[in-house]
């Protein structure tokens, strides 16, 4: 029991005996210790994703705006910004309060409410995963986002767009965002005069936003995605073990279910950061 | 939640875990669409003060509950000096990465607007007289 082997630990404090083996040096098990160093390079892979992300977003003039381009609701709904990803966030925060509840109920050997609490993030999880592939469903199939063509742009200008038979339509300011639609299966650009600058009164076409964009948020997104899915089987996994008692019967008890936490718990952490750079900056 | 917390103290603190992290994200919500100029005040979203007021504000509520995720449902907290140190120094690390690199991209951005700006300027380039190119030269001659 992982109480045990601490009492036997801090009877000891000498940094050698610690390290010489058969006892957990930093008084963690050694099976904890291997998930946060696993954390800690993992952390390392998510940081070169955002590093990435960093660079190349201030490379380009513009960014599309999250609150434009996450405004969706499953049932057709529009014009809701980011009420979505919000709802996905307290999925994910509440999935791993119950993890939480797993673990402690772990704590106290009590099978069925362990079995129980990760039935609830299992839940949660899949959940999240479900809203994640109705967001990128929506935004591949009816927005035409993909990894190489980004039609969610900004515009650098003020300037007016101009109807088909060349009278003056809708006015925009330098920042407002446009999605550029496909018709028949070719992007549709819109004509529009320009209105400020040195070029004003030139007649322009809108472009299609920073590649980089898509690529982006498909890969850190879908890179979190697959992060989530590892878990659910891993909570999967456990929950069927733990019902089947194996754990009362194990050495070491209910710590796969604290370790499986952690990892829960940095799934978690890591989407506290792709919330911030992705939707809320 | 540290060994010393109860079972009932522990379930109470996974609870108000539960609604801290839910109230933080929420006000970062509306912070960021206060900042798009989605409540009310419209003119905000053109405005660049505002972007790194609510910007910073955001970043900083984040890393609270980075801090908040890390120390409390992963009990980070409760381990050793030496493993907390373990796992936060190559945090800090990777963290002036980030910025470094958001400075970099920054310089990207501006050397790329300074080539289009070169690319529109006439060019003044006087062409030497020296010519290389033998056949060119002879037909020189001929004329």
């Amino acid at each position: 029991m992982a109480e045990k082997l601490l009492a036997e630990v801090k009877e000891d404090h000498s940094m050698t005996e610690d390290w010489s083996g058969g006892k957990p040096p930093m008084k963690a098990s050694f099976g904890k210790l291997m998930m946060w160093y696993f954390l800690v390079s993992d952390a390392f892979t998510f940081t070169g994703f955002l590093i990435a992300y960093g660079a190349l977003r201030m490379s380009v003039p513009t960014w599309p705006v999250p609150d434009f381009v996450f405004q969706s609701f499953p049932g057709g709904f529009t014009g809701l910004p980011l009420i979505f990803v919000t709802v996905m966030s307290f999925v994910l925060i509440i999935s791993s309060v119950t993890m939480v509840r797993a673990v402690q109920e772990g704590k106290r050997e009590n099978r069925k409410g362990v079995v129980f609490w990760l039935g609830m993030t299992i839940i949660g999880g899949l959940t999240f995963l479900a809203c994640q592939a109705y967001e990128w469903t929506n935004l591949i199939v009816v927005e035409n986002m993909t990894v190489f063509e980004n039609p969610f742009g900004t515009h650098t200008v003020d300037g007016v767009y101009l109807n088909e038979d060349g009278s003056d339509g809708e006015a925009f300011r330098a920042g407002d965002s446009y999605l550029v639609h496909k018709v028949n299966g070719e992007w549709d650009f819109k004509e529009f005069r320009i209105t400020s600058g040195e070029d004003a009164g030139k007649i322009a076409l809108t472009q299609l936003g920073p590649m980089t964009f898509g690529s982006l948020f498909f890969c850190i997104t879908g890179f979190h995605g697959f992060h989530v899915s590892i878990g659910v089987f891993l909570l999967i996994v456990a929950c069927v073990n733990a019902a089947s008692g194996l754990y009362d019967r194990k050495k070491t008890q209910y710590e796969t279910v604290e370790k499986i936490g952690l990892y829960w718990h940095f799934v978690d952490l890591v989407w506290v950061f792709v919330f911030l750079v992705f939707y809320l900056l | 939640m540290g060994h010393h917390l109860t079972y009932e103290e522990a379930k109470k603190f996974a609870y108000y875990g539960l609604r801290l992290l839910a109230i933080v994200t929420v006000i970062e919500v509306i912070i960021s669409l206060f900042g798009k100029g989605y409540l009310g005040w419209k003119e905000a979203y053109y405005l660049d003060w505002v972007h790194y007021i609510c910007g910073g504000i955001i970043i900083i509520l984040s890393l609270y509950k980075a801090y908040f995720i890390v120390f409390n449902f992963m009990h980070l907290g409760t381990e050793t000096k030496t493993l907390i140190r373990t796992v936060l120094l190559p945090m800090t690390l990777l963290f002036f990465a980030i910025i470094a690199f958001i400075w970099e991209g920054a310089y990207w951005n501006n050397a790329r607007s300074y080539i289009l700006q070169q690319d529109q300027l006439p060019s003044e380039r006087v062409v030497p007289d020296i010519n290389q190119d033998p056949q060119a030269g002879q037909t020189k001659t001929l004329e």
